[in-house]
Formats: structure tokens, C-alpha cells, sequence
């Protein structure tokens, strides 16, 4: 078993909250038309995306997925140049050019959200490889969908990986649908981890919605390709709650079905698992909760605050 | 035609309507893309199909463009003839190899052996806020591949009589499709032998001082600016060359013989956009000698899309810039 401190159990649940309270204020503002284009939610999926970024080391890499903001809080990134990002704002990540799929803080091994479903995958090898040749120590995590494992992309990431011995592990959320297709209509096998066969590279299949399975898995596979021996691909089974993006109406699934899934949440059975262990406090675990809360609310008061780009800004950074 | 035998629709629905009836009429016709079934598109262009011509000619494919186009090539290369959707025309580069070394170079590196008839339908543009990688105009490129056929209607009829005409056509035909006007509304024939032929440049709009070549939603600005400068008596001749690639040059060289006046004007970035062709094919003609002033490209600049609503603005052509445009080439600036 991983230890984990206080300290630690507490930031993971303060950042799972951040990354639930994040999402329900950005639906909200899109649902008040004050956000330009569309978001794609992670409701539902916040113990994959934040603990298997908490799993990292100083100093390691991340390409994440389209679905990316629980991602992104969980690399540590700063809510408040996020939300300024997701409203356009020269403040944000990308100085409001990239919006919420392409949430990028390079300087910092965030490698950037992906609009483009699997081209993290061939991105993240590249980076590996930078990380073997310059014997950094590093590790990159590359997250994608279930769906985007039909990419061929994915299939020559994997080989590539493994015959290179590359440093780089393969996160895949699958939240059972790619857009409106469920995984069965997609794929031929039981665990996506099972493709890792394929590729003769680990393959591990785990419960996306428990956080210490996440954590430890993670865990124990950057080590592994730490160690250098190549890469690890692992599937965490989770749900998203909401729609695939603004303007889905969810023909393809029973309401009934996300209930079922509510039940199994994320944040619900961390709180349990808290309470349980007699972590914290009832106290101290609602003051978490608030203090996550205003940190989101804070977050929204500096993006709406902050300035537009100039106009003159959009000839900038077309070149290095 | 009589517009008792035409109706009312937006351009999503009149591209649904040539593809039902195309379907309807040629059980060889088969449709794959992502999300086309029960979801019905990203933009609702299939919606319903599914019901009509189910799972055997419905194909809701995995994410995996290459395997769309590549398997679309197969089909069409054996005597089926498929649409695909790519959800976002940006998505083509996953999907070029099969379209680009296969499907476009079949009958001829073949001595003329077969026949790849096929059609891409490209979802393009800017203006959803969808940032640099779902907002391009990549027409450029696909007119730059003898053996394909690129076509972009901007109206509801045209977009009905031009898939029509794609998907009854023996080679690879990339659809374009601006996403901004899938809601448009105009009137639509639904004779369903109505085509219109590829290959043909038309007249949108006639006039003699200044001739406009634009396609896209950039034509509708064009046609803002047009109305706007009537007012003040110009008169904008307009040009839609729905047909990119092999383009009719015809219509527009006698265009400029009368005006001697050129503006050409598209979303795609300007630097190696169709535009750059248009000019360089009217100043090979005989339209040279009646130029009366330089020619004006408009363009989008040479940007990637940004996601902030006023940059995206910013990006790409918009009325005013044809105003002062023809205020230039008429010297009344
Ligand atoms: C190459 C490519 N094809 C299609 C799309 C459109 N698209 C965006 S997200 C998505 C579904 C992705 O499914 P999955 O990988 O399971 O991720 P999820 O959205 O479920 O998080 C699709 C089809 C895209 N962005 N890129
Ligand atoms: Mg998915």
C-alpha cells in the first residue's frame, strides 16, 4: 500500500471538489450564453482525471484530452487563468486563444488539452522520447477517451512505445461512450486494456471512480516507466454526467443511467472513505468544500474582470 | 422552375433532402461517419436517416477518419457509392492518405481502370468559437490534388442540386459545407432529378462597375456589401464559382472584361487560398488588358483561428471589407 499523509488526502480532496465546482459554474455560465463556442464536462469523471495527475512527480508531463479541466486541476494548474481561458480572456493560458479544449501551461509540463480526439498519443511519445534522451527521470501521462483508442494513432503509439521502451503512460478515461456511440458499438473487446496485449505492455483495467485505485495504479505505473521499462496502459471505467458538449441532447442514453451512476460518485465515496477512516472532521471537510467552492467563485470574478485581448494580438505568436 | 415545385428549408435540411433522395433512388448509395446515426450528426444533417434506411446503409464508424475514407475508396472502387461525414473538415488530415495517394490517383496511375465514386462531406469555418482546430478552410489543399473534385455551395437549392450531382458523379467529390449556414433558409427545388452541374462558375448577381469572385458565407458578405453599395449607385456584379476545383474560369473572365475590376475573396487564409488562382487565371487571359485597376484578394489572415469571439472576428473577411474595397478600385476612397 501507498502511504498517504493528511496533507496529501487533503489536497485530493480539495482539488476533486475544485474540479466538480469548476465545471457546474462553467455549465452554468454556458448555459447563460456567456461563453463563446462549447465545453466539453467532466462531471463524473474527477478521481481519473485530478488523482492521476496527483500521482505525479515534480517535474513530469501531461498531454491531456478534450474533456481536460479535472485534468488540468489536478496538474496543479491555476483555476483562475483557466476560467480567464475558457471566457477568452487575454489572462488566461493561451491569452483567449485557445479556449477550454486547448488549455496549455507548456513552461510547466502541461503539453496542452487536445481538440483533436487522439493526437495526444503520437505527441506524448515524442515527449517520452525527449525525457529518455536528456535522462530526465520523467514520465509523461497521456490522456485520452475509449473512443479515441480507435484511432490508429493509438495503435502506433503503443508499439512505438513499447518497442522504444519509451518513459509514457497511457490514461485512458473511458466513460463508456465516444460522443453518442457506447463503447460496445466500437469496439470488440471486454477492457480497452486488453489491446495492450497487442503491444506486449501492461494493460490494467480499474475502477476510474475510486480514487485511491486511481492513485495507486498511476502510482505504481510511473514507476514502472520510470524504471525505464516502457510504457504502461491503463483504463479507468468511469461516466460522465453531462452531455458530450453544449448542444447534445442525449438520445443515446437513459436518464436512468446516469442515476446509476451518480450513486457511484466520485466525490460521494471519497467524502465516504473520509468519513470512514476518521480523517478529518465533519467540520474540516465542509470547510474543504467551501474553500474549494471560493476558490471557483473567486476564479469567475478575475475572468470576467480581466480584459479582452487587444485586436492587435492576433497576429502574435504565429511564430517562435 | 415554378416555385409551387419548391419549398422553404434551411441548408441542413436541403443537404438531408438530396442525400435522402439519392438514397432512395440507388441502393448502391451508402453513408458513414461519426455520430450519423441515432445521434444524427454533429450538425443534424442525417438526422432521421437511420429510421428511414437503417444500420446497413447508416454507418455510425468508430473515431477513425482513416478508417472512414479509406473504406469509403474500397466501396466506392467496387461498385458502391459512399458519403462520408467527417464531423469537422479539420479531421480530412487523418483521412488524406486514402484520399489523397489512393482515391484521387486510382483511375489514372491505372490507365483509366476505375472509377472512385465518392463523396466527403467537409463540416468548415470559422465563427462557432471552436478555436484552431475546428474551424479551418482547407479547400486549398484538396484543389491542389488532380483527381478530386471540390464543391461548396452557399445557398439551400445549391447545396441540394450540388450533392445531388456529388454523389451521382464517378469520382471523389469533397462536399464543403460552411457551418454557419446550416441554418439558412432559402427555397429549394424538390424535383429529385434536380442537380446542378460541377464545373460551372455562376452569376449570383449581375452588375457592371466591379466583379466580386466569392463562395462560402464570405458570399454572403459580399452580397451585404453589394446591396449596401447599390444605395450609392454601384452596381456589384457577384460571381460563385460553386464549383473550387476544376474551376470554370469562363463566367469570370467575361465578368472582368466588362468591369475591369476584380475582388476575390475567401474565409481560407489568404496565402495559398483559391483566391491566388483565380487572379493568376485572369491575368493569363484576355481580361488582362481590361483591368483597370489592381486586383484586391481578400482572405482570411495568416492565422490560425483563436477561440475569442472578437479575434475570430477579426480573422476572416467581413462586409466592410468589400465596401472599401470597391471604394478602392473606383478611386472614391
Ligand atoms: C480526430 C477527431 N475526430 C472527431 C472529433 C470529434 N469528437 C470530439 S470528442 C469526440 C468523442 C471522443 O470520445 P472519447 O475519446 O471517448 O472521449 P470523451 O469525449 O468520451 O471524453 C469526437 C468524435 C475530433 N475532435 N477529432
Ligand atoms: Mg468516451
Amino acid at each position: 500500500m501507498i502511504e498517504l499523509s493528511e496533507e496529501l488526502l487533503l489536497r485530493m480532496y480539495y482539488k476533486m471538489n475544485q474540479a466538480r465546482y469548476f465545471e457546474e459554474k462553467l455549465d452554468d455560465l454556458v448555459s447563460k450564453g456567456q461563453v463563446h463556442g462549447t465545453v466539453h464536462l467532466a462531471m463524473g469523471q474527477e478521481a481519473s482525471g485530478v488523482m492521476a495527475c496527483l500521482a505525479l512527480e515534480e517535474g513530469d508531463l501531461v498531454s491531456l484530452s478534450h474533456r481536460g479541466h479535472a485534468q488540468a486541476i489536478g496538474f496543479g494548474l491555476d483555476v483562475n487563468l483557466m476560467m480567464a481561458e475558457c471566457l477568452g480572456k487575454y489572462t488566461g493560458y493561451c491569452k483567449g486563444k485557445g479556449g477550454s479544449m486547448h488549455i496549455a501551461d507548456v513552461e510547466n509540463g502541461n503539453l496542452g488539452a487536445n481538440g483533436v480526439v487522439g493526437g495526444g498519443f503520437n505527441l506524448s511519445c515524442g515527449a517520452a522520447l525527449t525525457q529518455k534522451y536528456h535522462q530526465t527521470g520523467k514520465v509523461v501521462l497521456c490522456f485520452a477517451g475509449d473512443g479515441a483508442t480507435n484511432e490508429g494513432s493509438f495503435h502506433e503509439s503503443l508499439n512505438l512505445a513499447s518497442v522504444w521502451k519509451l518513459p509514457v503512460v497511457f490514461f485512458i478515461e473511458n466513460n463508456q461512450y465516444g460522443m453518442s456511440n457506447p463503447i460496445e458499438n466500437h469496439m470488440n473487446v471486454e477492457n480497452i486494456s486488453d489491446r495492450s496485449e497487442a503491444y506486449n505492455i501492461p494493460g490494467l483495467t480499474i475502477d476510474g471512480n475510486n480514487f485511491l485505485d486511481v492513485y495507486n495504479t498511476v502510482t505504481k505505473a510511473l514507476r514502472y516507466a520510470r524504471a525505464g521499462k516502457g510504457p504502461v496502459l491503463i483504463e479507468a471505467k468511469t461516466y460522465r454526467y453531462s452531455g458530450h458538449s453544449k448542444s447534445d441532447k442525449q438520445v443515446y442514453r437513459d436518464q436512468r443511467e446516469v442515476q446509476v451512476w451518480r450513486k457511484k460518485d466520485p466525490l460521494l465515496k471519497m467524502k465516504e472513505y473520509l468519513r470512514e477512516n476518521r480523517v478529518f472532521t465533519e467540520k474540516q471537510i465542509l470547510k474543504m468544500e467551501d474553500e474549494a467552492m471560493i476558490s471557483i467563485e473567486q476564479a469567475v470574478e478575475f475572468a470576467k474582470k480581466s480584459p479582452q485581448p487587444q485586436l492587435d494580438t492576433i497576429l502574435e505568436d504565429v511564430y517562435a | 422552375m415554378k416555385t409551387s415545385d419548391m419549398t422553404k428549408m434551411t441548408y441542413r435540411d436541403a443537404i438531408r433532402l438530396g442525400i435522402t433522395e439519392e438514397m432512395r433512388l440507388d441502393r448502391d448509395v451508402i453513408f458513414l461517419g461519426e455520430d450519423i446515426g441515432l445521434y444524427g450528426g454533429a450538425f443534424g444533417v442525417s438526422k432521421g436517416l437511420l429510421e428511414e434506411f437503417g444500420e446497413e446503409r447508416i454507418l455510425d464508424t468508430p473515431i477513425s477518419e482513416g478508417a472512414i475514407v479509406g473504406t469509403a475508396v474500397g466501396a466506392a472502387t467496387t461498385g458502391l457509392r459512399p458519403v462520408c461525414e467527417i464531423m469537422f473538415m479539420d479531421f480530412i488530415t487523418l483521412g488524406l492518405d486514402a484520399l489523397v495517394n489512393q482515391g484521387a490517383k486510382m483511375r489514372y496511375m491505372f490507365g483509366g481502370q476505375s472509377q472512385v465514386p465518392m463523396v466527403l462531406r467537409l463540416p468548415a469555418g470559422s465563427g462557432t468559437g471552436a478555436a484552431a482546430q475546428h474551424s479551418q478552410s482547407l479547400e486549398a489543399w484538396l484543389c491542389h490534388v488532380p483527381g478530386l473534385k471540390v464543391v461548396s455551395p452557399s445557398t439551400p437549392a445549391q447545396a441540394k442540386g450540388l450533392i445531388k450531382a456529388a454523389i451521382r458523379d464517378n469520382n471523389p467529390v469533397c462536399f464543403i459545407e460552411h457551418k454557419m449556414l446550416y441554418d439558412a433558409v432559402g427555397l429549394v427545388p424538390l424535383d429529385d432529378d434536380y442537380t446542378l452541374e460541377i464545373g460551372k462558375t455562376i452569376v449570383e448577381r449581375p452588375g457592371k462597375d466591379v466583379t466580386i469572385v466569392a463562395y462560402g458565407t464570405t458570399l454572403a458578405k459580399a452580397i451585404e456589401a453589394a446591396e449596401f453599395l447599390d444605395e450609392e449607385g454601384i452596381r456589384v456584379e457577384i460571381l460563385n464559382p460553386l464549383t473550387l476545383y476544376p474551376m470554370d474560369m469562363k463566367p469570370i473572365i467575361e465578368s472582368v472584361i466588362k468591369t475591369g475590376c476584380l475582388i476575390v475573396a475567401h474565409e481560407a487564409v489568404k496565402t495559398g487560398g483559391v483566391g491566388g488562382e483565380i487572379v493568376a487565371r485572369v491575368v493569363e487571359s484576355e481580361a488582362f488588358d481590361y483591368l483597370t485597376a489592381p486586383i484586391i484578394r481578400l482572405g482570411g489572415l495568416d492565422v490560425p483561428i483563436p477561440f475569442n469571439q472578437e479575434l475570430e472576428a477579426v480573422a476572416v473577411p467581413q462586409r466592410n471589407d468589400f465596401v472599401h474595397g470597391v471604394y478602392r478600385l473606383l478611386n472614391r476612397e
